[in-house]
């Protein structure tokens, strides 16, 4: 990353960790200790299975939380505050303050993420288990995660351009859940016999990112494996999508008048 | 007023978000072909039983249905497409789909005729008696789900005392068509005939509006024609016989002889083959399927 | 090759929530600043000064005209490496002490570690805020607000420094300081382009001024020439003898002050008063001049100036 952005990332992580934003990781301690001592209690077989839906589970949604709302307010609340003035008598050009914005964002879910895999190796450990094969598909499933979290900020960012935390959140959150039912919202479209609704839910289905595709938790739980082409086209598709909002995100950005 | 940098990363962004949206699109269409929709279905199963899903659809159990519901006549069109006679995943999603919501009447319908149709459908009729009888249950003012039971009874057990049964009690529910209890009466009889059968299958035709039961039904009527086609031209070749002392060796020498007007065709418009034993048959390349004799004996179902 | 050149800069804002009009808040503005002088940016509030300090920053983008700074368009952001800008009521990280915040700004300029550490020291030194370095932004008071920003103005030594309304917020001594700051500037060679409405301000420092009323110019050049601060009055502030009342003609045009009076009046009747507050044993307090304020000016410039009233309206979208 050349430099203006990176000064930026760094700050927004540093914003995070003062607003104690990490403090989310004992909350996902403690779930995870009462997880694994619980499960140990009950029963024989189905430990794993446990530890391995809940923790990945735990993750996504902690993520999740995360890239929402402080994605909503990444840009929003620099230019209610004014912040930005000083910042861009600066040399920074305004997409550079956004990737920086989005890079220091993602940073900080991603090494939040690590912290979180890290406890829920640790649970997977004190259930008795040794690591096997099998647990990779545990480390491609938590990556899938944080792509899907990385896809999910870059949309925050993009709305909080130009709207206010609250109508981003809705706008977010509604584009996630429809990415998560895309292929439903198709089969519905299918089923109809207006070729109109057929072919605008075909293209809702392409349009919006496929959130589905990131879903790799239950295969994971079960040890299945997950083929190697699903991780590199799941990148690409993450990367090209985020490349797209970035990219609008600066359209909308660059023209606007500050407050 | 538009620098020269601003118009060069105006042409990068027309040309660059198409390209970037295009490969996005291709890389969607991969993806959903490595991971099988059958695949994904079954994963998503493996998490949880219909009542754990129930539980934790936290209150949208209705809008969970309708989706499961997509789902599984997705899934029965996608197999069928596919030529893909095996479906494994219809019952689970039904049973799913009827937990959350157990008043999703076309569900129950849907499972009375694929659960149990032997050939484009999951061949098991015990399965498609359990949902319906679960669907009589929840929704006991739908006449239509009495029709059903009674038509699996009927259809795929030739169990003439408990496809009455369902009838009767279908006919006495409010607003229940009076053939009901015509259909009861003659089941009470043992009366299982092709005109029953005929009957049963026109109704189904007539009350549902999915197309691919529509189709079934459309295709066992031609069947149930055709078969009643063929006994007739039987009974001819039969009256034949006794009057030249030999089967004949074709519909044309039945039509040339007067026993019938022209030469008979079955629903599809291929001409019925007489063989020289006297009995009749469809021609090899016509489509049309005479339905098949239950083999199963009946089950002891309450 | 004039510091900053600005070429008939235009602004309108949307106003009204319902139905949007647009409102013309700078017209037609041009003005040259010439490197090496404290130029004052005059004008009552809601004047415009913000409105063309914002879109020279390109914080907002002129609705017409251009604008440039060391030569170079607005909108050329390389050129900000030679800027320093200090905005109205500046806000910042408060979750940063002084110091990081300023080496956060430092990073911009691409000065290495050491160097950054070199300069926030020292800026922080003149500025005021050494002692409180390494206290978090939330604690600061409007002043140390005021000065960390002018300390962000500065640290890369910029060539043309803005300053919105510099000594808003601070006390006589913090005012006192800035003056010292924006002097020290120039004799370094810079270029100062800074707003006010407190004419004392721009009459101490300011090389030239421009006067800025309801968006549109009213005179360049220097303070004593544009704005002309002629002593029209003196004042007398006295106190009766005890158990002496005024004499009728004097409590007649003497307004009551808490126990003393204040006289107003033209500088040739000065020592005719003089003389009647004498005879009725009464002790003079002090004689001063009443000067002019910006607003009095302002008032003047409006009623001098009948044909260029309220905003302007330049349409409805
Ligand atoms: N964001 C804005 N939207 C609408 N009107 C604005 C906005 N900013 C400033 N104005 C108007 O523009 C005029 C000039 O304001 P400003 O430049 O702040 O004046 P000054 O700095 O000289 O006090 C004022 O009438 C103000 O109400
Ligand atoms: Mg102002």
């Amino acid at each position: 990353m050349s430099a203006m952005p990176r000064v930026v990332a760094i700050n927004t992580f540093r914003e995070a960790v003062r607003d104690r934003v990490l403090y989310n990781l004992v909350v996902f301690a403690l779930l995870m200790i009462g997880a694994a001592i619980l499960v140990g209690q009950i029963s024989i077989g189905i430990e794993r299975l446990v530890i391995v839906n809940l923790g990945l589970s735990a993750i996504s949604i902690f993520g999740l939380v995360m890239a929402v709302f402080i994605g909503v307010g990444l840009v929003y609340k620099e230019i209610e505050k004014r912040t930005l003035y000083t910042l861009f008598s600066k040399p920074i050009r305004r997409w550079e303050f956004l990737v920086g914005k989005y890079a220091g964002l993602v940073l900080t879910l991603v090494i939040n993420t690590v912290l979180m895999t890290i406890g829920l190796a640790a649970a997977l450990l004190y259930i008795g288990r040794s690591f096997a094969r099998a647990d990779v598909s545990i480390l491609i499933a938590v990556y899938f995660i944080l792509l899907s979290l990385a896809l999910v900020t870059a949309i925050a960012l993009f709305f909080s351009c130009f709207s206010s935390p609250l109508l981003s959140t809705l706008f977010t959150l509604g584009i996630y859940v429809t990415g998560i039912f895309a292929a439903d919202i198709r089969g519905f479209g299918a089923l109809t016999s207006s070729a109109f609704l057929k072919g605008a839910t075909s293209v809702v289905y392409y349009l919006v990112p496929n959130f589905r595709n990131f879903n790799s938790i239950a295969a994971a739980a079960h040890g299945e494996s997950i083929p190697f082409s699903l991780v590199w086209q799941n990148t690409a598709y993450a990367l090209i999508y985020i490349v797209l909002l970035l990219i609008a995100s600066s359209a909308v950005f660059s023209r606007r008048n500050l407050k | 007023m538009t620098t020269p940098g601003q118009k060069r990363s105006l042409w990068l962004a027309a040309i660059g978000v198409p390209l970037l949206l295009a490969s996005a699109f291709a890389l969607q269409t991969r993806i959903d072909a490595s991971t099988r929709t059958e695949a994904r279905i079954r994963q998503e199963l493996l998490l949880s039983s219909p009542a754990a899903i129930k539980k934790l659809s936290l209150g949208y159990d209705s809008l969970l249905a309708d989706i499961y519901w997509t789902r599984a006549v997705q899934y029965y069109g996608g197999q069928l497409a596919a030529q893909r006679f095996q479906l494994p995943l219809l019952w689970p999603l039904l049973d799913i789909t009827t937990t959350l919501d157990p008043k999703l009447v076309p569900a129950y319908h849907f499972g009375a005729i694929f659960l149990s149709e032997p050939l484009a459908g999951a061949n098991r009729p015990d399965l498609a008696v359990q949902l319906v009888q679960r669907g009589v249950a929840a929704n006991p003012t739908v006449w239509s789900l009495d029709g059903d039971l009674g038509f699996l009874y009927y259809w795929h057990f030739r169990d003439y005392q408990n496809a009455a049964a369902a009838y009767l009690a279908g006919s006495q529910t409010e607003r229940a068509p009076a053939w009901m209890k015509i259909m009861a009466a003659r089941l009470q009889q043992k009366n299982g005939s092709i005109q029953t059968s005929r009957m049963i299958w026109s109704q189904i035709y007539a009350s549902n509006t999915n197309e691919n039961i529509r189709q079934l039904a459309l295709q066992n009527l031609r069947g149930l024609r055709a078969q009643e086609d063929e006994q007739a031209i039987d009974g001819l070749a039969e009256k034949y016989r006794q009057q030249f002392g030999r089967f004949p060796a074709s519909t044309r020498e039945l039509r040339d002889t007067g026993f019938i007007r022209g030469i008979p065709v079955d629903p599809a418009g291929y001409p019925y083959v007489l063989e020289p034993a006297g009995n009749t048959s469809l021609d090899p390349r016509s489509p049309v399927i005479i339905p098949k004799e239950p083999r199963t004996p009946p089950p002891p179902v309450k | 090759m004039p510091a900053i050149e600005i070429l008939g800069l235009t602004k309108d804002y949307a106003v009204g929530f319902w139905r949007k009009r647009m409102r013309r808040s700078l017209d037609n503005l041009s003005l040259e600043v010439n490197e090496g002088e404290i130029f004052g940016f005059l004008g009552p509030n809601g004047a415009g000064k913000t409105t063309c300090m914002k879109l020279l920053m390109g914080l907002i983008f002129p609705t017409a005209g251009t604008a440039r700074i060391l030569g170079r368009p607005i909108d050329d952001v390389a050129m900000h490496r030679d800027i320093g800008y200090l905005p109205e009521q500046p806000y910042f990280y408060d979750y940063l002490t002084a110091r990081e915040l300023l080496d956060y700004y430092a990073r911009f300029s691409g000065f290495s570690a050491a160097e950054r550490r070199a300069r926030v020291t020292r800026v922080l030194e003149r500025v005021g805020l050494a002692s409180a370095a390494d206290v978090q932004l939330r604690k600061f008071s409007k002043g140390m607000l005021q000065r960390a920003g002018i300390a962000q103005a500065i640290i890369h030594d910029p060539r043309i420094v803005f300053l919105d309304e510099p000594m808003s917020g601070l006390d006589p001594i913090g005012r006192r300081e800035v003056r010292d700051i924006i002097l020290d500037l120039k004799t370094q060679g810079r270029t100062v382009f800074f707003s006010t409405h407190i004419l004392s301000d721009a009459e101490m420092l300011c090389d030239r001024v421009a006067v800025l009323h309801l968006g549109k110019l009213r005179g360049v050049g220097s303070p004593g020439k544009i704005v002309s601060v002629e002593v029209h009055a003196m004042e007398i502030l006295f106190e009766p003898a005890e158990g002496h009342s005024l004499p009728p003609g004097l409590a007649q045009r003497a307004m009551p002050v808490g126990g003393r009076y204040r006289l107003e009046l033209p500088e040739a009747a000065l020592y005719s008063a003089f003389d009647e507050i004498r005879a009725c044993n009464a002790r003079i307090l002090s004689v001063s001049p009443v000067r002019q304020t910006l607003e009095d000016y302002f008032l003047g410039l409006v009623e001098r100036a009948p044909q260029a009233t309220p905003p302007v309206e330049a349409g409805t979208r």
